[in-house]
């Protein structure tokens, strides 16, 4: 129907995009991830398999990617718990309003990472507006410093910043189930509180999961929100490939790292959508 | 417009027990639009009553408004004495099926139509051995397992019936539920949800644009016009006693025929016939099949007749009939409904009876 010269160039483009930006790097990566680094510091491009066996072997890895899990779960659930009840009441009983409350929610998306990190940072440290507020009222003596530092400070940050995005799937789903539905559900004599968890919920599992998922694996490969407010305790695993590309400067080690992440992620993600696809009915 | 609406409900309580539902003087406005205005109307026990109307004549909105969907700005609906319109939808004995059925999508057919016993918490026994009886009864037992998605327009229509069925309303309200089948199916779906009606005893109020549905299911139909009842009476009634020009022409085809009655006669064009009407301008309708071609040849069928001569202008073929367009030397056009025949031509001897022509209220504006 087209011509050979209209399809070369319109699929060429982005083919070579991917080519560069996305395959060779993980190729590179891949390679990186069987060499080592000499005493004199300089790859050595011989093929081992000693960076995978440090990375299970060596407790620090293994532990902080379990908390970096962890974390990431933590960010999920409290993703899922403020994202749907606002979804739900934005989809079904915001009215005239919610075009409006739509836009304050997308609206932080459009602030820098970086401010929102640095205002939680003003919120909660030591001399922080959350402590001087509970010491003004005298709830507390002394400044609380699990605040900040703290794997807490992390997770609630990633929480204010991945919401949106747990949110917005969520939201999808929800003005996707045909209103008759819930009519139909009224009518056959099922209270409000019946249709949401007879109807309502199962027909958003779609959206709920790619949100979960949204939240989770964006959260697990965080790194700002660690550095700027998680302290000692709060590190994860991409602090740990940061610092092993930049001063530790032992990229196999990082590559393995990486490409662990990686499988990590696709495994997941290969599983949500596997899970949405049993849950939708279209 | 309010006589008729008086006479039409004292004749709807024939049965002389209380009527099952009434609506009573429900208006409805969406902002400043008023779409419904005044509506009354009573439904009686094991009722087949229609709600016949153009689109955005309001009939949709009135059967919102008894299923609970949409709350009437004034007006009151009764169940027997129970009032019904302040309460939600789930707590009315209403069921609905939808238009577009309204299945629940993650849901089998039986867990479907066992939805509203579930809810209902009733005991699993009853509930399996009710679906069982519903499913039997709209002939879908095999497809008990079935996701919606995988059967087809037809059946999801069975099953809504069904679903709405299991919960033993005392009135199910159906909006066109059969406007999404096609024609021959469409024709077969009338026949089994009139004989599926009368067999459970429910009442039915029925939603549609088609007034040949209307005609063929109904015990009753109530015509809605921009909101308001233009008239409500049985079938046979309604086609034959129209009471204004409107349902005279929404209802079957007419003539319309404008004339002016003076001492007991009424001249229209270049006929009279007798009439007991007061003087003044009156406004008839005559169906096409009311006119009689006649043969010459036989002379006339009654003494009591209108005959006049009009020339054939235009000939369409339906079938079982012919339908002809003609014109009297005087410019009166009349549609006739004959035999088949394959040339109509020239000028005919035409006659009608008086008492088929029916003074009709005009109507602000012809369809």
């Amino acid at each position: 129907m087209f011509s050979r010269a209209y399809r070369a160039a319109i699929t060429v483009p982005p083919l070579v995009w991917v080519a560069v930006f996305l395959l060779v790097p993980y190729a590179l990566l891949f390679c990186y991830s069987f060499w080592s680094v000499s005493v004199s510091q300089t790859i050595v491009h011989s093929w081992t398999l000693d960076n995978y066996r440090d990375l299970f072997r060596v407790n620090v890895y293994l532990q902080t990617l379990f908390r970096s899990m962890w974390i990431a779960a933590r960010v999920m659930v409290f993703s899922l718990l403020l994202g749907y009840p606002l979804a739900y009441y934005l989809s079904f009983h915001a009215g005239a309003r919610k075009e409006l409350f739509y836009q304050l929610v997308i609206i932080p998306l459009w602030v820098s990472y970086l401010v929102r990190a640095y205002a939680w940072k003003t919120i909660l440290g030591s001399d922080g507006v959350l402590n001087t507020l509970l010491q003004y009222v005298h709830v507390t003596q002394h400044p609380l410093d699990f605040l900040l530092y703290s794997p807490f400070a992390v997770v609630l940050t990633l929480t204010h910043i991945y919401t949106p995005f747990a949110f917005l799937p969520i939201y999808a789903s929800l003005e996707h189930i045909p209103r008759n539905l819930v009519e139909a559900s009224h009518d056959l004599g099922a209270s409000p509180f019946q249709t949401f968890w007879r109807v309502i919920l199962p027909l958003s599992i779609p959206g709920v999961l790619a949100g979960a998922t949204f939240a989770f694996v964006l959260s697990l490969g965080d790194f700002l929100a660690p550095l700027l407010l998680g302290g000692p305790s709060g590190i994860m695993i991409s602090n740990i490939v940061v610092s092993l590309f930049g001063a530790a400067y032992n990229w196999p080690l990082g590559a393995a790292i990486s490409l662990c992440m990686l499988l990590l992620v696709l495994a997941l993600i290969y599983l949500s959508e596997s899970l949405e696809k049993k849950w939708s009915f279209r | 417009m309010a006589t008729t609406t008086e006479a039409t409900l004292a004749r709807s309580s024939r049965v002389g027990a209380q009527p099952l539902l009434s609506v009573r003087n429900i208006a409805k406005s969406f902002g400043k639009n008023p779409v419904l205005r005044d509506i009354s109307l009573e439904i009686a026990e094991s009722e087949f009553l229609t709600i016949l109307g153009e689109s955005g004549s309001g009939k949709t909105t009135l059967l919102r408004i008894i299923a609970g969907f949409e709350d009437a700005t004034s007006g009151e609906i009764w169940m027997e004495d129970q009032r019904l319109d302040v309460l939600p939808p789930y707590r009315r004995r209403v069921n609905t099926v939808f238009q577009h059925y309204a299945l629940f999508p993650h849901l089998t057919v039986a867990e479907n139509v066992g939805y509203g016993l579930r809810v209902a918490k009733l005991p699993k026994e009853e509930i399996a051995n009710r679906v069982e009886q519903a499913l039997a009864m709209v002939k879908m037992t095999a497809y008990a397992r079935s996701k919606p998605a995988k059967i087809s327009g037809g059946q999801q229509q069975r099953i809504a019936l069904a679903r709405a069925l299991v919960n033993r309303p005392r009135l199910l309200l159906l909006d066109e539920p059969l406007s999404a089948l096609d024609a021959n199916l469409r024709r077969q779906m009338q026949v089994e949800l009139k004989s599926l009606q009368r067999e459970v005893g429910i009442s039915f109020v029925f939603v549609t644009h088609d007034q040949e549905e209307a005609m063929v299911m109904s015990d009753r139909i109530a015509l809605l016009r921009r909101g308001e009842l233009e008239q409500i009476a049985s079938p046979r009634e309604i086609y034959g006693r129209p009471a204004t020009a409107y349902t005279a022409q929404f209802i079957g085809h007419t003539n319309l025929l404008p004339g002016e009655v003076k001492g007991g006669v009424v001249r229209c064009h270049s006929l009279d016939w007798p009439v007991g009407l007061p003087d003044g301008p009156v406004l008839f309708s005559l169906r096409p099949e009311s006119l009689r071609v006649v043969n010459s040849a036989a002379g006339s069928a009654g003494v009591n007749v209108v005959r006049f001569r009009a020339r054939v202008c235009h000939q369409a073929f339906h079938g079982s009939t012919e339908l002809l367009q003609v014109e009297c030397a005087d410019g009166l056009k009349l549609s006739i409904r004959t035999a088949t025949r394959e040339n109509w031509s020239g000028d005919l001897e035409l006659e009608f009876s008086p008492q088929d022509a029916v003074a009709v209220r005009p109507s602000e504006e012809r369809i």
